[in-house]
This record gives C-alpha cells, structure tokens and sequence, in this order.
C-alpha cells in the first residue's frame, strides 16, 4: 500500500542504484496529504491535532478543517500517510487517509463558488431594489415613483442577466431535449416579468415586479446552491473513498521482476504476490507456502494455508511468505471483475428511483404557464380586450405560482440532515439515499468486519506467566500475520517489552522461530509446535520444554449491541447474514439477540436472501464490508459500509460510516424518516401559499407587496421547518 | 425632495461596498471552514504575537 502511496520519481532501473542521479534529475514533490478524522469536534481537538502532526519529523505545515473533519498535510515527500495516522492513533484519533483528488474537488468548488457569486450578487441588488420599493409601497407617487422604478430596472437587469444564468442555461439544455423542466417556468418568468415591469415603467404604470424578480431569483438561489453542496460533498465523498491502491501486479519474466499494470497481464504469467500484498488475479500457486486472508471474499475470519498448486482468487491477502502463481484468469474473466459487473447490473435496477422532489417538479412544472395563460386568457375576455391589464394579471399569477419554496424544501431539509449524520460519523454518498433510508423496514448485518471489528483479540493473556508472555511478543512481532499482530499489540498494550529472542525467521504458513536463553522456542501452529490444538481459534507457543495456547475472539464493534436494539426497537427486522461458519455466526446472533440469521452464505447467497425480502415487499438496509457483501450492497434499497470496508463495497454503498463505532446507524435511519416527512411537510407548506395566493393573483388583487410577501413568507418558514430536524 | 439626488446614490455606494466585501471574503476563501473558525479563537496558541 505504501508503495503505491510513495509513487517513485524514476522509473529507470538505472537510478535506483544512484540515488544522487535521481535527486538531480527531478526535485521531489512535496507530499500534501489529506486525513479524515471522524472524531474532531472542539477547539481542543484543533490544537492537539495540529501540534502532533507539526512535531512530527519532516510535516511543514496542518491545517484542521472542522467543517469537514479533515486535517490537509504539507510535508516532506518522505513522510507517508500511515505513519501520520499512527501518531495521531497515539493521541487518540481515528484517522483515515483520503485521495486527495485535488483536480475534481477544485472543479466542484469552483462551481459552488460561481453560485455563491450569484446568490450575492441577487440577494445585494434585492435589498437595494427592495429600499426603492418600500417607497413606493409608502405611497411615492408620479415622477417620484417613476424614477424610483427607473433605478430599480437598472439594477435588476443586469442582475438578471448574470444571476439567471443557471436557470436560462438548464431551461435552455431541457428545451432543447424536447422536455420541460422545472427551470422552464422560472426562466420564462424572470424573462417576461422584467420585460412587462420595464414597459410599466417606461409607461410611468402603478406597478413593477422588479424586487419580486430578484427575490425570485435569490431564494432560488440559494435552492441551487444548498442542493448542490450537498451533491458535491456526495461526489468528493465517492471520490476520497475510491481506491487508494493502484491496481498493479509483479511480473516475473525468467526470474526479472517487473512492476506492471493487472489490465496487461494474460493467461499463463507468472506473478509474483509479496506477504502483505494483495492478490491481482485469479491463479494457482507453482512455488511457495503461506497463508491467505480470504476474509473479505468469503467472510472466513481465520487465515486458510497455502501451498503449491493451491488456488487464488483475486482480493485475497497473501499473510506470511512470498508467492509465484500462475494467472488463470485476468481482467475482465477474474472473480473480482465478474463481482464487478454483478455489482453494475444490480445497481442499474436501483438508479431508477425516482425522488419526492423529481415527483413534485414533474407534477407542477406544467401548471404554471398553464395557469397564467388561462389567467391571460380569462381577463382578455372580461376586460374586453385590455391587453395591458391582462397581461399584469397574468404575470402577477405567474409569479406567485413560482416554485420558490419548493425549490428550497428538499435542499434544505437534506443538508440539515446530512450535515446532522456527518456530525455523527455518517457521510451521505448518493443524494436519493435518505429518502430511500426512510422506507426501510429491515436490516441486513454482514458478520465480519461490520458488527465485529474484523481482528482477532486474545483473551487468556491473564493466565499466562510474564515471561512466556516476553517471548511471545517478541516472535508475534517478527509476523505479519493476523493472530500474531493481534498478540503483539494486546501484549504492549499492557506494557510488556519482548524478551530477547536471536535467530527470528518465519516459516511460511506455519509460524515463527527464534532462540531464547540457548532454547529453541516457536510460536504458531499447534502441530509444528508440538501442542495440543483447542476448540476455538487459538496460536501456540513452546518454549523448548513446554507449551502454551493463547485463544482469539473477535472483538465485537462498539455499538453493535445498541444499534440492534435500537432498530428492533424502532420495529425494524434484524437479520445476520454470514459466510463464516454456523458455530461462530449463531453464537453471535444469540449475543446479540437477532432472530433470523444465515450461515455459510456466498456472495450470490446473500443477494439472493435480499431480493427475496424485497420480493416479499419488504425493503432492505444492507450494513457490510467485505468483497463478498458488495452484489448484496448493490442489491438491497439502501446499503451502509464502514470506513474500513474494502473500496470496492464502500463504492457500493450509499452511506460511509466514518468512525469505528456502529450506533450511528440506527440515529441514520430515524433521521430519515423525520427528513423525509419535513420535506411532505414542506411541500404541504408551499402548497398552501400558493392555494392562498394564486386566487388573489387570479382576481387581480395581486399588487408587487402581495408577491413580496408571499414570496418570503413561504421560502423562510420552509427553511425554518428544515432547521427544526434533529 | 431634493436630499434624494444624495440619498440613493449613497445607498447603492454602501450596497456596492457590501457586494465587494462579500466578494472579497469569497475570493479569500473565508467560508472554507466556518466551524473551525468559530472554535479557533478559544485557541490561545498566537495570542502573543501573530502566526508568521
């Protein structure tokens, strides 16, 4: 991971050998690093932050952004993202690196800027137009009046013309397309309003709708802009989440190593998969012996030893020695890719949900033109042809009618929502994901990695003398395997300090040697140590004369049991679905007190227990994070991955759990349904503004006050109702 | 009513005036990270003398 994190500054063999030849050629870039800390929230946070990371050799310069719970890093080359997250670790923050997608995220903030610019370009010349207008409304009359609307056309022209561009611009693309949308409408009012306000004036008329326009335009605005802050922290959430590890691969050619791209391998290659590194293909094992973590493929918690011959799916982990497969399968025909393409065709089935909001537009955009066209049409036949006054009446309804308040009442509502979940550790990747949220009524937990943590933790260190403890924590630290980091770390974290053990190595798949005090000791499979193997996971070590097992659990996540209650609570089903085996996936339903629970499942198994509860009419909330739970993600209503999920579930899912703990998940789903009943709420609101108004507009009652007020009337009290989520 | 041909002009100078501000804050990404901002100034780390 480091590597690909580190990219080289050479790619010649060459300069490798002389490093002073690759510092001459290319000066090295510094490195700007970018963190996401679930856990920041006060001022103190700030500045602990901060002065770890600034101590830290090599770190010029960090910046805490509490908005955004993210801390950007300018640093040495040298320093890498790993060690940074471990000396924030130490001061007890969860840190995640982030890709820094430098190029995108700028792009999205530059227009998120634009439209800034423009809500304050509308909401400065709104109030001076609205200074003029209160005059008037006084009771400014004659030449008075008609300068007054004379300044007031100067100004709202222009401003207009620039701060409409987002609606000419979208009305323009969708006519264009053959369809109407909602921007039609607006922009036909904007237009046609400042063109009769302006032959009013010119006509030194009572009436001029210059303030309504740019008040029109500022609320929905603001619409434009809340909706698209909360799509563009959506998209840089998928983009910050996507794969950090470029996918590359070892090949071997006669003996030479060299670093290729997975897209150019064939059938037949040689590849050579390093302890740690993740295996790029599908392939059998020619040469070697190890043992492979295939817990994100199938949810196996313990490790499965490998030999020669052996086969390999690509995602698997190779733990503790180096090996040579053969490529079976690559690129498009591997196991990874064809998960891939059962991932894109489940999610094209869900893309077609179609939101409140997309509903609403779709049933009112149409009415407004109709309605001030019969308006038109109407008091053209009472007036007996007054063309001037028809035409007041008709722009006066079509103002009214102007969706303000529903342009501001999904936008407003969501990142009110959204931004109350990422204070609690939820980020929001797809903008429909609370509406669908909402819905749900039951919920699908992944066993590993989601309602456990995924590593093993020892649990009978306290039965064991200090000084086999010693000389287990220095063997478990010459290993990368998952038992023995596990050991090594509950072991310092008591303060221990390893014994002095010579001669470490590995022996591949089955454990680590040493010589302690003259004595051979071991520490690793129970048959290559000479112990006796117990029921549960366990590692052994000897120490020449006798032997000792350490026995493993999974630590269970925290927040696991109250998010279950919670949501059995709130009436949800809860079930667990599982690859791992019966034993350990009952034992954990019972721990928890879920009542359905499946063991032994593939991946196909666990999408198909969820379309069957959806064919049920049931809809689902999939919590997973493992290789083998993303057709599930994909498949269910509405899915949930954590942070520490295999990319490509996170990818797959609808929301990201920021932190470690899992309670979040249950505040999410009660959030949604509040959400989404302020938002009917607000339609219901907007509904009956204009149920009142548009009559008074009918009649011709409608002066540009009436407009005034009802146009603000109705966009603050929906953004009120928004604010009172929690 | 002559105290008009002042009056407006100066109302939309100062409108201008908050435009520009408001132009400048955005420019100067001032509304990066309002949260941040608002605890920072609990933070007595350049109390003394100003950031460098």
């Amino acid at each position: 991971m480091d590597a690909a994190l580190n990219p080289r500054t050479s790619a010649c063999p060459a300069c490798a050998a002389v490093p002073a030849a690759m510092e001459a050629a290319e000066v090295p870039k510094d490195a700007r690093l970018l963190l996401s800390l679930p856990t920041v929230h006060c001022a103190a946070c700030i500045g602990t932050v901060e002065r770890a990371l600034a101590r830290h050799p090599g770190v010029r310069s960090a910046r805490v952004n509490l908005t955004l719970k993210r801390v950007s890093v300018d640093a040495e080359p040298e320093v890498t993202a790993a060690a940074l997250i471990e000396r924030l670790g130490r001061e007890g923050y969860e840190a995640h690196e982030l890709d820094a997608g430098v190029l995108s995220m700028t792009e999205t903030d530059r227009q998120g800027r634009d439209l800034l610019m423009r809500v304050g370009v509308a909401g400065f010349a709104m109030m001076n137009i609205m200074i003029l207008s209160v005059a008037v409304w006084a009771g400014a009359a004659d030449a008075t009046r008609d300068m007054f609307h004379l300044i007031s056309a100067l100004i709202a022209i222009p401003t207009v013309a620039f701060a409409g561009q987002p609606f000419f611009r979208s009305a323009l693309g969708a006519l264009r397309a053959g369809r109407l949308n909602m921007d039609g409408p607006i922009a036909l009012a904007l237009v046609l309003t400042v063109a009769i306000s302006l032959y009013e004036t010119l006509k030194s008329g009572h009436h001029a709708y210059f303030e309504a326009v740019l008040m029109l335009t500022f609320f929905l605005l603001i619409g434009r802009y809340l909706d698209h802050r909360a799509r563009a922290l959506a998209r840089s959430a998928a983009q910050e989440l996507a794969a950090l590890e470029v996918p590359r691969a070892i090949l071997l050619n006669d003996g030479a190593e060299t670093t290729v791209p997975v897209a150019q391998l064939a059938v037949g290659d040689l590849v050579l998969v390093r302890p740690g590194g993740r295996v790029p293909v599908d392939g059998i094992v020619t040469a070697g012996r190890s043992e492979v973590d295939r817990s994100l493929l199938t949810g196996e918690t313990l490790p499965v030893v490998t030999a020669e011959g052996a086969q390999l799916s690509a995602g698997e982990v190779n733990l503790t020695g180096p090996l040579t497969v053969r490529v079976t399968a690559a690129g498009r025909d591997s196991s990874l890719h064809r998960m891939a393409d059962l991932v894109a065709a489940a999610e094209s089935a869900r893309n077609r949900y179609t939101t409140l909001a997309d509903r609403a537009a779709r049933a009112y955009a149409p009415t407004i033109p109709l309605l001030s066209l019969g308006a038109f049409a109407a008091w053209m036949w009472i007036s007996g042809g007054d063309l001037r006054l028809s035409v007041n009446v008709a722009i006066a309804t079509l103002i009214i009618t102007c969706p303000c308040a529903l342009g501001l009442a999904v936008p407003a509502v969501v990142t009110a929502a959204s931004g109350r979940l990422f204070r609690k550790g939820l980020l929001i990747k797809d903008g429909t994901a609370l509406e669908r949220l909402a819905e749900v009524d039951t919920v699908v937990f992944d066993k590993t990695g989601t309602l456990t943590m995924g590593t093993p933790v020892p649990d009978n260190l306290d039965t064991q003398p200090e000084q086999a403890l010693r000389v287990a924590l220095a063997l478990a630290e010459a290993s990368s395997h998952p038992l023995a980091r596990a050991l090594a770390t509950a072991l310092r974290a008591r303060g221990l300090r390893p014994a002095q053990v010579a001669d470490l190595r590995e022996a591949p798949g089955y454990g680590v040697q040493g010589t302690w005090q003259g004595r051979e000791v071991k520490l690793g499979r129970a048959g290559w140590v000479g112990a006796t193997h117990c029921a549960t996971t366990g590692a052994y070590l000897s120490l020449g004369d006798e032997t000792r097992s350490f026995t493993f659990t999974d630590a269970l996540r925290p927040g696991a049991e109250e998010v279950v209650q919670a949501l059995r609570a709130q009436g949800k089903a809860v079930w667990l679905i599982s690859g791992d085996v019966t034993a350990a996936v009952e034992a954990m339903a019972q721990r928890l007190g879920i009542e359905h629970w499946q063991a032994n499942a593939l991946p196909q198994d666990k999408a198909a227990r969820i379309a069957a509860l959806q064919d049920q009419g049931h809809r689902v909330l999939m919590v997973g994070d493992g290789l083998n739970d993303t057709v599930a993600l994909s498949a269910a209503h509405v899915s949930i991955s954590p942070a520490s999920a295999l990319d490509a579930a996170r990818a797959a899912s609808d929301m990201v759990l920021l932190g470690r703990d899992i309670a979040p998940i249950a505040d999410a789903v009660r959030m949604a349904k509040v959400s989404v009943r302020r938002i009917r709420q607000n339609f219901w609101q907007s509904g009956l503004y204009n149920a009142v108004f548009v009559p008074v507009a009918l009649l011709g009652f409608c002066t540009p006050l009436w407009a005034a007020l009802a146009m603000s009337l109705s966009s603050i009290t929906v953004s009120l109702n928004a604010l009172r989520l929690r | 009513m002559e105290v008009l041909a002042f009056l407006i002009p100066i109302a939309l100078f100062l409108g201008g005036l908050g435009l520009a501000a408001f132009f400048w804050a955005l420019k100067h990404r001032q509304y990066e990270d309002p949260e941040g901002d608002s605890q920072r100034i609990l933070n007595d780390d350049w109390d003394d003398r100003p950031k460098p």
